[in-house]
């Protein structure tokens, strides 16, 4: 049985469609096999950071409503053969998203993949508590200031209480991944700390994934960052995250910083 | 605006119930607007969806006065769900419904009977009310944006911090194991003697028994500390815990 991961954020921009491509093609080069699913049902963009707009017939909606098969529905990707994209309809109207029809397509596509990873629209409204109901684990997509974490925050409360884990009573995995880190603000003390976020959150951190033009570079191109350049920087954080999710332990650096965080934290502990 | 922040009159705000703030107005009520004003300038969005319940015990007001302040709240989008302690002389048609607190609605001239009576139409033995004994309840994870723990009964703990935008309303004291960035609110149902304490001060807003602090009104040098908040009069006062 595969595991699904909601990518959200409460807030729009943060990163979500970028981190769910980059994610997933990381995961997808280990050689499992990962969907991605767009729930941004009016406001799709996951295809287009995947480079697959051209090659959408169905979507979610048409599976759902029973218009489609889900093979019918799922693209492979041209460059890697365990990645697949569900795309969102950009022309139907988000209440055919319904609760029975999602929790259909999640089940049947947890059965097939390794991983199913669910970008959720911003907001605190049905597209994004669907795009969560099924998850067993969590990305918080977060950027290092102040409104984005109260969002995030918001976010996490939701995760543990309007979920099926939850509801179950069971504890929903949460994973928070800063994204747009900009080493030269941080260090003018412009943005958010990243011990200040960690504080306010109180979740475990799968990576920092820095501001680069790499990102933009790579959506342009109709790539994930992960497969457009691997060996750029925001590509290097995206593959530790992924690497964390798979359940390695490795140690996180803050970008511009040579010390990993948590040698940080020793240094001035011991100092 | 700042002058009205060292107003000796605090708006007083109760939370009766997690149902409705109870706002008592003095007069003069101009006045007393432009402190509510200033209120809800600072705390964006208190008011908004909250049923809210005009407490006009003993003020000598009449009719068109009440009716003339009723509309002024309802032009800062403050709905009144109910009048409470007003005199039947000077509420009439059009008006919210008179709510009974707790006390009766006399008046001598008129009616002993409320004009309508909310909480139950079966008129209620006067039985005293025995009083349950002061319970409590702990809280072991963060209390994140958008949640509120409300807990009329008695005392809230707290292992953990409570976000930005989040709410702790307690019936008797507030204890944070973290850092208090929203608002608690302690003592909700009327009682002086409840306390808060945190670990670390970030609030957005505080309040005691109905008196209320914003965070522009807490003094700068108890930011960040470890403080416990208490009542004496109508004036909040702090203290540094180390
Ligand atoms: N690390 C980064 N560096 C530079 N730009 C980035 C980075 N991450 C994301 N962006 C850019 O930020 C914008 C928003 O990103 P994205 O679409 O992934 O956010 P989102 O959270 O999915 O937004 P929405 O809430 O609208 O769905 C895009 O233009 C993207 O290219
Ligand atoms: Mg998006």
């Amino acid at each position: 049985m595969g595991k699904v991961i909601v990518v959200t954020s409460g807030k729009g921009g943060v990163g979500k469609t970028t981190s769910t491509a980059a994610l997933g093609a990381a995961l997808a080069q280990r050689n499992e096999r990962v969907v991605v699913v767009d729930f941004d049902v009016g406001l799709r963009n996951l295809d287009l950071v995947m480079g697959a707009e051209r090659r959408v017939v169905y979507d979610l909606i048409n599976v759902i409503q029973g218009e489609a098969k889900l093979s019918q529905a799922l693209i492979r990707d041209k460059r890697l053969e365990t990645l697949f994209l569900l795309p969102a309809s950009q022309t139907r109207d988000k209440d055919n998203l319904t609760p029975e029809g999602v929790e259909r397509v999640i089940t049947e596509l947890k059965r097939v993949f390794d991983w199913v990873i669910c970008d959720s629209p911003a907001g605190i409204e049905s597209g994004a508590t669907l795009a969560m109901r099924h998850a067993d684990m969590a990305v918080v997509v977060t950027n290092p200031e102040v409104s984005s974490v109260r969002d995030s925050d918001r976010i996490i409360g939701l995760l543990d209480s309007k979920t099926m884990k939850a509801e179950r009573g069971e504890r929903m995995e949460k994973h928070l991944l800063l994204t747009r880190y900009d080493a030269n603000r941080a260090e003018r003390g412009d943005m958010l700390k990243v011990e200040d976020v960690l504080e306010i959150l109180s979740i475990p951190l799968i990576g920092i994934i820095p501001e680069s033009m790499d990102v933009l570079r790579a959506s342009n191109i109709g790539a994930p960052v992960t497969l457009a350049d691997a060996r750029s920087a925001p590509a290097m954080a995206y593959f530790d995250a992924a690497r964390r999710l798979a359940g390695e332990v490795l140690p996180i650096t803050i970008p511009g910083e040579k010390r990993g965080i948590f040698g940080k934290i020793f240094a001035r502990r011991a100092a | 605006m700042t002058k009205m922040l060292t107003d000796a009159r605090a708006i007083r705000i109760k939370g009766r119930s997690f149902l409705a703030v109870v706002l008592a107005p003095d007069l003069p009520f101009d006045d007393w607007l432009v402190r509510l004003d200033d209120l809800a300038a600072r705390s964006a969005g208190f008011f908004l969806g909250r049923p809210v319940v005009l407490d006009v015990t003993d003020l000598p007001i009449d009719r068109a006065q009440l009716k003339e302040l009723i509309a002024e709240l309802a032009g800062r989008s403050v709905n009144i769900m109910g009048i409470e302690g007003g005199r039947p002389s000077i509420l009439g048609p059009g008006m919210p419904p008179a709510l009974k607190g707790g006390r009766p609605v006399s008046d001598e001239a008129v009616a002993k009977e409320p004009i309508i009576e909310l909480h139950n139409s079966e008129p209620k033995p006067s039985v005293p009310e025995m009083r349950p004994t002061l319970q409590s309840i702990v809280i072991r994870d963060p209390v994140r944006s958008g949640q509120s723990v409300i807990f009329p009964e008695g005392d809230v703990t707290i292992i953990g911090s409570v976000a930005s935008g989040a709410e702790i309303i307690a019936g008797g004291s507030i204890h944070i194991y973290g850092t208090l960035r929203g608002r608690a609110m302690a003592g909700s149902l009327g009682n002086a003697s409840a306390r808060i304490f945190c670990r670390k001060l970030e609030a957005e807003l505080l309040a005691i028994d109905g008196i209320y602090k914003m965070a522009d009104d807490m003094a700068p040098g108890l930011r960040g500390h470890s403080v416990q908040l208490w009542l004496e009069g109508d004036s909040i006062m702090a203290e540094k815990l180390i």
